[in-house]
Formats: structure tokens, C-alpha cells, sequence
């Protein structure tokens, strides 16, 4: 999910709207007039309405503000002010002059290329729009700029712009966009890789700490989330989804709720049952008023307990793939350090329950809803609604939290499926307990970790088997590698920062039950393999007799730029100073998702086992910087959001059924909890990473290390066993792996041997 | 119909007394400011202030209401601390996805009502029933201190209020 993505609007579509012209870029498709989408007609001709619209980003008009179209949905990033500052600053106006619109759902004009599909995930908006966006202003501002010296007979060349209007310095004179528009739309279009774009240093929006363009209407209830759509007729739903997976409805009684005050109906689908009426009130109870019993379905022996032991044995068995190999993990000799890891399923948690309002009508289904992937939301409601995709009208919101769970239309699928059955509008609204035992749940991964050091202490080689089920496979299996490798399983461990002569890292697939599905998760392969790998390096510095940061350092001797933060991170947490009893320091490196990073946590623990994180501090060279602001928020966010699963973080099954229900069983960090969190942004002009998930995937290990140099305890195993952290002569002793007796007298077969039998292919 | 007074105004609500007050606001008013995120009072999205005192909407029936007064995140920019709390929130900018945050700003306001200068340990006691599942506690905490003492304690945002376009 992290390679580089650069885009650059390559290609321009005309289409024929009405009586007017409007001009389309298109990222890397290819759609002519004839089989542009009858939305994408739509589309141009709404664009069309616009005085000048010279590409599908940018409308302005005689009058009123500039509408940028932002290609990416909004979830608490911020990208909808970050990619408005990237045209708007080659475009020469202020962000108080414009309004963003959300971009409509047409896949050509809005994708993101990596996914060829438009898609807000992976923390590649920046990454892929950063060229793109600053060209489409480029050429719409070329375009004003020669309508204003066509008009006034002067070179355009003696014209600027600046602050939405275009000014002819020499003759004291100026014209806005806005007066300029029409004249503009019959300008000839400049060729975008032709227009000069501005060199970083001279940004004068890109690079400060603009404001973003959401906030004001979040801090006074203005705002609209998908969860507060009002409809003209609408009734309001909530609904109880078989709680075994893949089990469905057996029997069901509804006379009881029909009486409840304010319920309109019962509707029933093969998994589950919603009421709908007046307001969520009369639909809950309606809804508990119901008598159901469950079919449990074909998974009801599905437990956690089991899902490891499934997990253990694919690790221990199973073919696996190669991610990387270099040199010979078998020809080393020297001491060698071996680690098994476990990591469990999660819930994203999003604070906005799942939500959708949706109307089917005969020829048209209208969803109002917030969704990381449009497109995907209205090929699923077209089928369920058997309509056309033009017939959907898709109405996007902004995300009161994505985290990768928007990125699946199951709630999207289920919404149109008991909307169908009635005639109004159904605004179906998930109860948290609903949300939480009907996830698409993070993966749970088991790896086996070796390691041989030579006389040094430095290892000669590292080998890693990860063992887990590919979120891929399923959701985007186009991005897999021909023989069915899922780069998202091994990322960060097969490109690690440090450099060791002889490594091997492969993937032994699982499979989960086709009816538990399983999805992204912020920091997606990142957060999972920078814990495993950072702790292990954790480990094999100690096992060396060696300081943790030293030991990174020299190990980062080909890497600069992670090397730097890891110097400014362990300067500002005061590594190497004087500290208390059971306190320590901990530290973690990476470079996900092209952002370099270190996160140093001094953190403290009880006698009791109850950590306390004292102080933070995260290092991070992202390459050009949008917006500070907006690196640090995020920075400060994702080791929140990171630090919580290494806390708390764990959605178990028990018959086929997730046992969490709201935020008392699978709890959040809290206020009390947070301590300061100094974030250092390092100067660069390399080009932009993501930011989204860097301090998710930093998180947890940057912890865990700074828990086993206050308490000697390695936590092998997430979430965090604060029993292990008890203080008495044996919670040393009691580490995450050495409680697993039976795994050491198993017989064994690491990577090193699995390699040598050709067990790996 | 039960009668309850909202943001100085007495509204009235056809529904059960044992309704939450949430979904008053929320389904019956159309006052979707405060949010709904979890049912049980554990998490703080739905707070409003009743006679001044931050409570959790989700779990309040409105039969309790009686003579009391409601404040809802759209009005509580009327009152002076409501209204520094809001522009240290531009200010910091303290909030990402923001479905917390009217919650988050219900409490903080109510917490200056009733201490004007308070500590870590008095924000951290204040504001730990309000989850916000991206993060924010460092800049909720920065942006109280800022809106208690008008002292600028983090990096502060440029406006971006531009002359407009006509």
C-alpha cells in the first residue's frame, strides 16, 4: 500500500455537455463521449453550469466563491484543505475564496492510481495528487491570465496573479476570476506537463499552517456527517445482524414490536432484522421488543482460541511466499535469537456508528452516506436494488472516522437491501454494539522471528515468516503479485531501514472464513510488521549487550534520513539521561508509507502492572511538508490510535461470535491517559510520503520497548498482559513467549530450515 | 408531548418520557449537532449542558427534564466560554474527523464555566469521559489552557480569511 504514486493528469477528455464545453482530466483512464457514463455526463454538464470550468477540479463562476472538487473524502486528515492549498496556491488564491465540494462518484475522473479506483486510503492523497492538483491550478490560472491580456491588448507575460484576480501592475489595473471566467473558458488549454509549476521554496500557502476548511462547522454542530442526512419522508431504522458469522435469521415474532409507539415496520433480510419508525428511539425499541432466534450458521466453532491454533499450525506447515531474499539466511553461523509474535484481530471503532440513508424508487436508488470508496458503494446498490449504476445517486459526506472500516459497502449493501422493502427513505443506523460485532476486523497475525548475530552483536542475518490471512485477496486482488503474494503482509519488514547482509521474509497464507471477511486497518501492513520488527531489533540489542539506539544507528548507516530522525528523537526524549524505577525509555525507527520516522516514549509502570506513559516524542522527515499543522495532528493522532490497540486493542470470537460490544469491553486511550506528545517535522525537499498512518504504525513498539526497559518483560504479544508487568521475582521470567511451553518442544521449523528443504517457494 | 426548553426556547417533543434526550435533539428537533456514538455514556459524543452541567444525552430521558435548561453545541457559542472554547479550537485547530468534537467542546466549556483556570489533572478529570477515536486529547488539552489564559500554548493556524472573490 506504500509504493510511491506519483499522478499526473496525462490525459484531457472532452465531453459535450449541453451547450457549453468542460474540459476533464483524467488521472491515467481513458473515456471518450461516446462511453463516458451517462453520471460522467452528468457530471460535465454540472460543470458546464459553471461560468469557467476548465477540468473536473476547479468551477468558477460570475459570481461567488471558487469551487475546488476534491478528489479524496475527508475523514479527519484534513485533505480536503490540503488538496484545495495544492490548487489553490498555483491557482493564486486564498482559501477564504474558495468552497470544496466532494467529487461526484465518476471512478475516471477522481481515481487515485494506485488502486485505479477512487479510493481515499493507503496515506496516498498527498503522494498521488501533489503533481496533479497544482497543475490543474497552474493551467486554470494560465488560462485567466490570458483572458485578462486578450481583453486589456497587453503580453500576459506583464500580468500576475494573485489573490483571485489577475493584476496588470503597469497599466494599475486588475479584473477578478470571477469577471474573467467566461472570457477564460475560450482559452486554449495549456498541456499540463507543459505549465511551469512553482519550486517549494516559493509556496506561499503549501508549507504554513493554513487552516482547514472544515473546522469552524465542527465546532458548532453545522456540520453534516452521513449519519445527520435529513430526508423529506425519511423513518428511521436500527437493526440486529445475526451475531454468529454467517448465521441468519431462524424464527422471528414481531407482534410485540409493532405495538411500541412510533415503529413503522419490521423488515428482515437472511442475516438479520431492522425496525424502522418515527426516530431511533421507537426503532430500538422496537426492535428489542422482537423475539429472534439465530441459525449460528456454519461458523459457530469459530473462537480465537481456535483461530491461533489454526494460525500456529499454517506457520509451522504451510507454504509460504517469498517478499525478499537476500544473501544466505542458511550459510550464517553465530548466535542466533529466535521470537514468535502474536497479534490479534481488531475493530476500527470509528466513532461514527455505521450509518447510511437511503431511498429506492423504481428508476433510481439515492444513498446518503460517507464512504472511503464511492464507486464501490454504488456498484453495490445498483446490484442490490437490480438498477442500473447510473440510476444510483450517490450523496457523500464527510467521515466521522474512516480507518479503513468505509472502505467495505457491506453496511452500504445491507442499508439497500431493507430499503428496497419499503417506499421512503430508510436512514439505517447501527447501533455501536452492532457496528462493533459486525467489523470487518484487522487481521490476526502470528510470525516467527529469527535472528544471527555475529561476534560484533550485529546480525548477519534476520528471517521473518508472517503468518496471516490478505486483506487483498479479497478486496483488491489486482494488486497482488502473479503467483498470489500479498505485498501488505510483509511491508515494512521486507523493506526494513536497516541494512542486514543476508535476510529472508516470507508469507504463509491463511484463509479465513469466507463469511468473516477481514479488512484494512489504519497503518494496514505497516502496523503490524514495524511492531514485530522493531521489537525484535529491540531484542537483538539487548541480546548483544548493546544500547538500542547505537545498535539502530549503526544499522542505519546506508539510511540517512531515518538515521536523522532517530537522532533527533532520542535527543529530545532525553535517551541515555538519568531515570527512576520501573520507568523507561523505548524507541522504534521505519519509513512507512515514504515518511521516515522515530517515536521515543519514556513511559512508567506501577508495581502493579499499570503503565503510564509519561512523555513522547516522534521525529518524522515526510519529504515536503502541505501542512505542518496538519503532519503534527496526525502524528500526534496515529500514536494515540496506536498506542490504544498496543493498550486495549484485541476483538475476540467465541462461537462464532465477537465478544466486544461498545467502548467498556474494548476500550479507548483517554484524556488521562495521553500524555504530550512533541512531534519534530525534519526539513526536507524530498518528494511528499503519507502521513495518515505513520504514527499509527510507530506506535506501538517505540511502547513496548520502553515497557521492557523499565520492567525487563518483552511483550511479545498484543494487546499488552499487564499481568506479565506485575512486579515480583517471577513476571520476568513470564515473557509472552517462554509461557508458550509446548510451542519450544514442537518440533521446530524456522525459515532457515524451510528454506534449506525447499519448503519456500 | 413533553415539553422541553432547548437553547432558550421551549420546543415540544411527541414522544415517550423514557425517550433520551439524544434522539429528541437528534430525530425529533433535527438538531443533529450532538452526536451519537455509543448509547451507554461512555464516550461522550452526545454532551449537552443541563442548567450548565455537561451530561451525556444519550442516557438522560426526557421525562427528567422538567423546567430545565438544555444547551446544545449550536448555541453554545452564546455564552463567553463557550464562544473561547470554539475559537481556540479554530485557533489550535484541534479537531480531524470531528465527530467527537462537539461533545469534546461541551465539556470543555462546561468546565470553564465552573473553573476559569484549570490544571492538567482538572482538564484530564473533565474531559476523560470523552473519547475521540482520532487522537486529539493533546491539542483538547493545549486548546482549553489557550482559551482559559489567552496564552498561545501550541502551533496556531493562519486564518484563511483571504478578501473573497466577487
Amino acid at each position: 500500500m506504500s509504493a510511491p504514486v506519483l499522478a499526473s493528469p496525462s490525459r484531457r477528455l472532452v465531453l459535450q455537455a449541453g451547450g457549453g464545453l468542460s474540459l476533464a482530466f483524467l488521472f491515467g483512464g481513458r473515456v471518450s463521449a461516446q462511453d463516458a457514463s451517462p453520471q460522467a455526463k452528468l457530471e460535465a454538464a454540472a460543470a458546464g453550469d459553471a461560468a469557467f470550468a476548465p477540468n473536473a477540479f476547479i468551477r468558477i463562476d460570475k459570481t461567488g466563491p471558487i469551487r475546488l472538487v476534491i478528489p479524496n473524502v475527508d475523514m479527519g486528515q484534513g485533505i480536503y484543505a490540503t488538496e484545495a492549498a495544492m490548487m489553490a496556491e498555483e491557482l493564486e488564491v486564498g482559501l477564504g475564496q474558495v468552497v470544496v465540494e466532494h467529487a461526484p462518484p465518476i471512478e475516471p475522473l477522481y481515481q487515485t492510481p494506485l488502486f485505479k479506483s477512487q479510493i481515499t486510503g493507503g496515506s496516498t492523497s498527498v503522494r498521488a495528487f501533489y503533481k496533479g492538483l497544482r497543475q490543474v491550478g497552474a493551467a486554470a490560472r494560465t488560462m485567466l491570465v490570458g483572458a485578462a491580456a486578450e481583453q486589456w491588448g497587453v503580453p500576459a507575460e506583464s500580468l500576475k496573479a494573485e489573490n483571485g484576480k489577475v493584476v496588470d501592475p503597469a497599466n494599475n489595473r486588475s479584473a477578478t476570476y470571477g469577471e474573467l471566467a467566461e472570457a477564460a473558458a475560450k482559452q486554449p488549454v495549456p498541456d499540463l506537463e507543459k505549465v511551469a509549476l512553482k519550486e517549494p521554496k516559493d509556496f506561499k500557502l503549501l508549507g504554513t499552517p493554513f487552516r482547514r476548511v472544515d473546522t469552524a462547522d465542527k465546532t458548532n454542530g453545522k456540520l453534516e456527517f452521513g449519519i445527520d442526512s435529513k430526508v423529506e419522508g425519511m423513518q428511521v431504522a436500527t437493526l440486529a445482524l445475526c451475531p454468529h458469522v454467517g448465521g441468519k435469521v431462524k424464527s422471528l415474532k414481531i407482534d410485540e414490536a409493532k405495538k411500541v409507539p412510533g415503529v413503522r415496520d419490521v423488515i428482515q433480510i437472511e442475516g438479520g432484522v431492522a425496525v424502522s419508525g418515527k426516530h431511533f428511539w421507537a426503532a430500538k425499541m422496537g426492535l428489542e421488543a422482537l423475539e429472534i432466534e439465530w441459525d449460528e450458521g456454519p461458523h459457530a466453532d469459530f473462537s480465537t482460541e481456535s483461530h491461533f491454533k489454526a494460525l500456529d499450525e499454517t506457520s509451522r506447515t504451510g507454504k509460504a511466499l517469498v517478499a525478499a531474499s537476500e544473501g544466505d539466511v542458511t550459510k550464517v553461523t553465530g548466535k542466533k535469537v529466535e521470537a514468535i509474535y502474536r497479534l490479534p484481530m481488531l475493530a476500527h471503532a470509528a466513532l461514527e456508528p455505521l450509518n447510511a440513508t437511503v431511498h429506492v424508487r423504481p428508476d433510481a436508488c439515492e444513498i446518503w452516506v460517507g464512504t472511503q470508496v464511492p464507486v464501490r458503494a454504488v456498484q453495490i446498490a445498483a446490484k442490490v436494488a437490480g438498477l442500473r449504476e447510473d440510476q444510483v445517486i450517490l450523496h457523500q459526506h464527510y467521515l466521522g472516522g474512516g480507518f479503513g472500516r468505509r472502505l467495505e459497502v457491506d453496511s452500504i449493501e445491507t442499508a439497500v437491501k431493507f430499503a428496497k422493502q419499503v417506499p421512503y427513505p430508510l436512514k439505517l443506523v447501527w447501533t455501536r454494539e452492532e457496528d462493533m460485532q459486525h467489523d470487518v476486523p484487522r487481521p490476526a497475525y502470528l510470525d516467527r522471528m529469527s535472528a544471527t548475530l555475529g561476534d560484533d552483536g550485529f546480525p548477519l542475518a534476520f528471517t521473518d515468516r508472517v503468518t496471516g490471512a490478505s486483506v487483498a485477496a479479497r478486496w483488491a486482488p489486482v494488486i497482488l503479485r502473479k503467483d498470489g503474494f500479498d505485498s501488505d503482509t510483509t511491508e515494512c519488514a521486507a523493506e526494513m531501514v536497516y541494512h542486514v547482509p543476508n535476510t529472508h521474509v516470507e508469507w504463509a497464507p491463511f484463509q479465513m472464513p469466507e463469511a468473516l471477511p477481514i479488512g484494512w486497518w489504519r497503518g494496514v501492513g505497516p502496523t503490524h510488521n514495524l511492531f514485530t520488527v522493531e521489537s525484535f531489533f529491540d531484542e537483538l540489542a539487548h541480546a548483544a549487550g548493546k544500547d538500542p539506539v547505537e545498535y539502530r544507528l549503526k544499522l542505519l548507516s546506508k539510511n540517512p534520513r531515518a538515521a536523522a530522525t532517530l537522532k533527533d528523537a532520542a535527543g529530545k526524549i532525553g535517551w541515555g539521561e538519568k531515570i527512576g524505577p520501573r520507568r523507561g525509555r523505548g524507541i522504534a525507527t521505519g519509513a512507512p508509507f515514504g515518511a521516515f520516522t522515530t517515536a521515543a516514549v519514556e513511559v512508567e509502570v506501577s508495581p502493579q502492572g499499570e503503565i503510564r506513559i509519561v512523555k513522547a516524542v516522534c521525529s518524522v522527515d515526510c519529504g515536503v511538508v502541505m501542512n505542518p499543522n496538519t503532519v503534527e495532528a496526525q502524528i500526534q493522532g496515529g500514536l494515540v490510535f496506536g498506542w490504544t490497540m498496543a493498550l486495549y486493542g484485541a476483538l475476540t470470537y467465541e462461537n462464532g461470535a465477537a465478544q466486544q460490544s461498545n467502548f467498556h469491553d474494548y476500550r479507548m486511550m483517554r484524556m488521562n491517559e495521553t500524555p504530550h506528545i512533541d512531534v519534530s517535522i525534519l526539513k526536507s525537499g524530498e518528494a511528499p510520503g503519507g502521513i495518515g498512518e505513520v504514527g499509527t504504525a510507530i506506535a506501538a513498539p517505540a511502547l513496548t520497548n520502553a515497557i521492557f526497559a523499565a520492567t525487563g518483560v518483552r511483550i511479545r504479544e498484543l494487546p499488552i498482559d499487564r499481568k506479565l508487568l506485575i512486579e515480583n521475582g517471577d513476571a520476568k521470567k513470564k515473557n509472552v513467549t517462554e509461557r508458550e511451553a509446548p510451542d519450544r518442544k514442537a518440533p521446530k521449523r524456522d525459515l532457515a530450515e524451510a528454506t534449506a528443504a525447499g519448503g519456500a517457494s | 408531548m413533553i415539553s422541553i426548553n432547548v437553547n432558550g426556547e421551549d420546543r415540544q417533543v411527541d414522544g415517550p418520557e423514557d425517550m433520551p434526550l439524544l434522539w429528541a435533539l437528534r430525530d425529533v428537533l433535527g438538531m443533529t449537532g450532538t452526536k451519537f456514538g455509543c448509547g451507554v455514556a461512555q464516550c461522550g459524543a452526545c454532551t449537552v449542558h443541563v442548567n450548565g452541567q455537561a451530561v451525556r444525552s444519550c442516557v438522560l430521558p426526557i421525562g427528567t427534564l422538567k423546567d430545565a435548561k438544555v444547551t446544545t453545541v449550536e448555541a453554545v457559542g452564546q455564552s463567553e466560554q463557550g464562544k473561547k472554547i470554539q475559537q481556540a479550537w479554530l485557533d489550535v485547530e484541534v479537531v480531524q474527523c470531528g465527530y467527537c468534537q462537539s461533545g469534546q467542546i461541551m465539556s470543555a466549556a462546561a468546565l470553564l464555566q465552573h473553573n476559569p483556570n484549570p490544571s492538567d489533572a482538572d482538564i484530564d478529570a473533565a474531559m476523560s469521559g470523552n473519547i475521540c477515536r482520532c487522537g486529539t486529547y493533546v491539542r483538547v488539552r493545549q486548546a482549553i489552557k489557550q482559551a482559559a489564559t489567552g496564552e498561545k500554548v501550541a502551533m496556531q493556524t493562519i486564518p484563511n480569511d483571504a478578501e473573497a472573490v466577487r
